[in-house]
């Protein structure tokens, strides 16, 4: 029994990553979006689960399906039963496995629902979510955390321990951030964000305070997703947990630092809204490589995620043209990957270990942008993904739900008129 | 339409040959090597899946 305890306690911190991100996604929506905004995190949350417990699991479970590739046996993908029937309940190791498998799958699906909020229908939201939570990320969540062929890449080919991902770097922020940006790729961008020379509007979110506090609601989630990914996965002892925790803390502090301080930098004043994407995108890159890094190392990692986060939101929205309200796929997949790489870089492994790193990216990027792409644009072709044009402008809480999140605040005459 | 499909391609294959990289080659350095240019054609096709994207913009009158 006290085997179980300090994995189920940190597995049960998780769930407040899942409050966190909803909450900066809503804070960072305009009010005629509120609402809509946290009932689509619920839905996918919910929809997450489901696609998960009933095929997911099997997709990412033992025993594995193995391909032999020059004399070397590859894990491509789980072969366990429908339901999770094959973890028997004497398997304590395989349900608490599941159970942190359940709350990470049920925060990767909240990025994508960030980098399309706005603009997203509820029912295309849930479908594209079925997808994501009961195929995609079974397939990576085997491949790194499941002994599948990234994993292997130690043992098979010599290349320091394997592909190593104590967190969710990979298989939760990546392949989130990286589905965000095909959602918001095939969404195109809320109506007013660009002028038609292409220059991008600002579009506040409408709070700034359940933003903040969503970010320090995240903290917690995040030391419960790495401590217990790092028992669950690498066998780690109560030494590397309390390092993990206290690299936590060091890296969101040192990325809300610097957002803090490049933010005032360039325009004059520390932006609230950035700052709090300069924490999460700390969480998400110590994310990886926690339990094993050393202090000075954890704060270098935020701090250079901190700065990143800051150019990449510009390059994202000036250059590529993406409009992404929350900066998801700049906090998730380009922290994410910031993560992976310094974890290669700072560990013990070597050039080996950065050379696992790399490829474990390069099959992150090559797999999740191909697959989500041509299933979300099919699903698009059935249950179209951007809402009518009229309820883009009446706001998603009255158009696809009835209601508003703020029933007494005033209604802008504006957001009425035809344009 | 045409840009997307070959940025997508793209971005598979470099995934294929940084893979391959790892099965056929024996030695770090030529693995790095090899495994780097995957990554490259990746970016590759990650840059011609983002410029599709790109909406053509009115011009402005002077």
């Amino acid at each position: 029994m006290s085997e179980i305890a300090l994995p189920l306690f940190l597995c049960l911190l998780i769930p407040l990553a899942l409050v966190g991100m909803a909450l900066i996604n809503t804070g960072l929506n305009r009010s005629r979006n509120a609402a809509h905004s946290v009932l689509s995190s619920l839905c996918a949350a919910s929809v997450a689960v489901l696609a998960f417990v009933i095929a997911g699991s099997a997709m990412s479970g033992q025993p594995a399906h193995i391909v032999s590739i020059g004399g070397k046996a590859w894990g491509w993908v789980g072969g366990g039963a429908l339901f999770a029937r094959g973890i028997p309940v004497s398997d304590w190791h395989g349900l608490l496995t599941l159970i942190f498998e359940l709350f990470a799958v049920s925060l990767a699906v909240q990025i994508p629902v960030a980098g399309g909020a706005e603009r997203w229908r509820l029912t295309a939201t849930c479908l594209s979510t079925a997808f994501l939570a009961g195929v995609l990320f079974p397939f990576v969540d085997f491949w790194i955390w499941g002994g599948g062929f990234l994993a292997q890449l130690g043992s098979n080919y010599g290349l320091g321990n394997g592909f190593v991902d104590a967190g969710g770097a990979g298989v939760v922020q990546v392949t989130g951030g990286l589905t965000a940006l095909v959602m918001a790729w095939l969404l195109g961008a809320r109506q007013g964000k660009f002028t038609g020379e292409g220059v991008p509007l600002a579009m506040p979110g409408h709070n700034a305070m359940i933003v903040l506090v969503g970010s320090l609601l995240a903290l917690a989630g995040w030391i419960g997703l790495i401590g217990a990914g790092a028992v669950l996965f690498y066998n780690a002892g109560p030494g590397a947990v309390l390092m993990a925790v206290i690299n936590t803390m060091v890296a969101a502090s040192g990325g809300a630092l610097a957002a803090l301080l490049t933010t005032r930098g360039r325009f004059g004043k520390p932006d609230a809204s950035l700052t709090a994407n300069g924490w999460v995108c700390g969480l998400v890159a110590v994310s990886a490589g926690a339990p094993f890094l050393k202090i000075p190392e954890a704060l270098l990692v935020g701090l250079v995620a901190g700065v990143v986060v800051v150019f990449a939101i510009e390059v994202v929205e000036l250059r590529m043209q993406v409009d992404d309200p929350a900066g998801a796929v700049s906090v998730h997949a380009v922290g994410g990957v910031w993560g992976l790489l310094a974890a290669g870089m700072f560990s013990a492994g070597g050039a080996g270990q950065f050379l696992a790193q790399l490829i474990g990216v390069g099959t992150l990027a090559g797999f999740v942008v191909p697959v989500a792409y041509g299933v979300n644009y099919a699903i698009n072709r059935f249950v179209p993904h951007r809402v009518e044009s009229a309820g883009e402008r009446q706001g998603l809480d009255l158009f696809e739900l009835g209601a508003g999140a703020y029933p007494e605040f005033v209604t802008h005459r504006e957001d009425f008129l035809r344009r | 339409m045409e840009l997307r499909i070959a940025g997508i391609l793209l971005m598979a294959c470099g995934w294929i040959l940084m893979l391959a990289a790892v099965v056929m080659l024996n030695s770090l350095p030529p693995r790095t090597a090899f495994a780097a240019a995957g990554m490259a054609v990746e970016i590759l096709g990650f840059v011609l899946l983002a410029g599709a994207h790109i909406p053509k913009r009115k011009k402005r009158d002077v």
